[in-house]
């Protein structure tokens, strides 16, 4: 149930904002996620927003700490990146599924959808990593990964153009595990279904609960809706049609 | 304990229709959720006889004091529910009031016929915001149309028969009298206003259904109102809510009138808060009451 927990420390990371807390509950498992909100002052800001609490998959946890990361893009993840040391979150989870072992797993994420991918990656042993940016700026969160190859779509830092493209290049006898904005989750579904390789898509979708109260964070599925907040974040890519 | 329509309950307070998955919570909370259910009954969210699936996403828009949804009623249909819900739903340690929706007063009735013959279900009530196929309007927006509806479907179930209002009639009250005079058993308002937000950037409708349900407390003085408003013109028992995130907003809505509370939007952002509110509203309970002015003179 929702909990109250200690910010221990924050930085920031080239375009990011890193947090570490205490954790209230059990230890999660790679790609599940929880809903946080500040305890002091949550809304006020932009359009007197945010009034519903923000869901964010974890970065890395030892059992009694948790890391989150997160970009400043709105009201909810402006407040949090106000918080300092010694100040209070509400935590609830963890949330929903995660990704499901499979043999020779290759991981590939996007932005912000690195995230679930580094807690990941900690359980994997050898697992090569694709990761795409915007910038060189944003590429800073890279070192939260081990030995990740890089694109960026301005060229500032490894290769110049999309993740994708390296990961057409490394398809084989492998199990994608993918996370990151939709049209690059479209493509890596799109080209994984081509070739017939299993993936693990980690999505996002706006969600009020994250319990599966409001039926709010549906996505489409050939099943018709589900719920990402409960039957995901993690889906399988054949489930999909594909992802917006 | 309160006596609502002949059910003992533990508390004042309930959920509204359809803003809390007991199934879904029990999945994501494990047994801790039945060992401190929060609520003294529980509100399944809306059946209707055939499945839907609800609208396109997206669904969800947040205002600065609660939200605008546009989920469209998904559920399994009248079968499924009965299959795959009704059984874990009978497994709750609180009395089941199941909500149900329908086009017609044929399907209304099915319906009503259908769960009033199940020993798990303790009352039901009925969702007025439809739009009725012979007019487009929603029942709940003419008295003479529910009036109508409850009339054709009280004989058809010997359980308690809640009417749920909707906000966006032009005289709930008047509605209610309606529905108090064709038989239904207690009132529960305010459902969710009508609201809309548009695309930041292609300026086009933001929810897949264009339209969709204002809640949470940007909505606390409106339900304040029709609640006083509604109690002024019948006797049986009302169900107020719209907004409710403390006890003292709870006590508001006793005062004006109502029996019981429900919680919606403010379970979204804590699972718990029923529970936190019950004892919030005990406390001011307990607590001696002001006299008016009017009464001290």
């Amino acid at each position: 149930m929702r909990k109250q927990t200690e910010v221990l420390a924050t930085r920031s990371i080239g375009a990011y904002r890193w947090l570490a807390c205490v954790n209230p509950g059990p230890t999660p498992r790679p790609g599940q996620f929880y809903m946080l909100a500040t305890v002091e002052r949550w809304g006020g800001g932009e359009a007197e927003r945010p009034f519903l609490p923000r869901a964010f998959s974890y970065l890395r946890t030892d059992g009694d700490r948790l890391e989150f990361l997160w970009e400043d893009v709105g009201p909810g993840t402006r407040r949090l990146s106000e918080l300092r040391p010694g100040e209070e979150l509400w935590l609830l989870g963890p949330l929903g599924n995660g990704f499901e072992p499979a043999p020779n797993p290759l991981l590939v994420g996007g932005g912000i959808g690195i995230v679930p991918l580094a807690c990941w990656q900690d359980e994997l042993v050898d697992a090569p990593v694709l990761l795409g940016f915007r910038d060189a700026h944003h590429a800073a969160a890279a070192e939260l990964l081990r030995d990740p190859r890089i694109a960026t779509d301005d060229g500032s830092l490894g290769h110049h153009g999309l993740v994708t493209e390296l990961l057409a290049a490394e398809l084989g006898d492998v199990t994608v595990y993918a996370c990151g904005p939709p049209p690059m989750l479209e493509t890596v579904r799109a080209i994984c279904t081509e070739r017939d390789v299993p993936a693990q898509l980690a999505l996002e979708a706006g969600m009020a609960c994250g319990f599966g109260a409001c039926f709010g964070c549906v996505v489409p599925t050939r099943d018709g809706y589900v719920r990402l907040c409960v039957d995901g974040p993690v889906l399988e890519a054949a489930a999909l049609e594909g992802v917006r | 304990m309160i006596d609502f329509c002949g059910i003992r309950l533990e508390h004042e307070v309930i959920n509204g229709s359809g803003t809390f998955d007991a199934i879904a919570a029990q999945r994501a909370f494990g047994d801790e959720l039945l060992e401190r259910f929060p609520f003294s009954a529980f509100v399944s969210k809306t059946v209707t006889l055939e499945p839907r699936q609800g609208n396109p996403p997206p669904r969800l828009w947040e205002l600065g004091a609660g939200m605008i949804n546009s989920i469209g009623l998904p559920n399994k249909g009248l079968r499924g529910y009965l299959a795959e819900d009704l059984p874990k739903l009978s497994e709750l340690p609180v009395p089941l009031i199941v909500n149900v929706m329908g086009s017609t007063r044929d399907e209304v009735a099915a319906l009503v016929r259908a769960f009033g013959e199940r020993d798990e279900v303790a009352a039901l009530e009925l969702n007025l915001s439809c739009p009725n196929v012979k007019t487009g309007l929603d029942f709940g927006v003419d008295p003479i149309a529910t009036a109508g509806l409850v009339e054709h479907v009280r004989p058809l179930a010997d359980k308690p028969l809640i009417v749920k209002l909707t906000p966006n009639a032009g005289d709930p009250a008047a509605v209610a009298a309606a529905a108090e005079g064709a038989g239904a058993d207690a009132m529960s308002l305010i459902n969710t206003l009508r609201g809309m937000a548009l695309h930041p950037h292609t300026r086009e409708p933001w929810l897949g259904g264009g339209t969709g349900g204002v809640s949470g407390p940007a909505i606390r003085p409106i339900a304040l109102a029709q609640v006083a408003q509604v109690a002024s013109r019948v006797r049986v028992p009302i169900v107020g809510m719209g907004g409710v995130q403390r006890g003292a907003d709870a006590l508001d809505l006793l005062d004006a009138g109502a029996t019981l509370v429900a919680v919606g939007t403010e379970s979204f952002r804590e699972p718990l808060c029923a529970s936190r509110i019950v004892r919030e509203l005990t406390q001011l309970l307990g607590e001696p009451r002001l006299e008016a002015p009017s009464t001290v003179r």
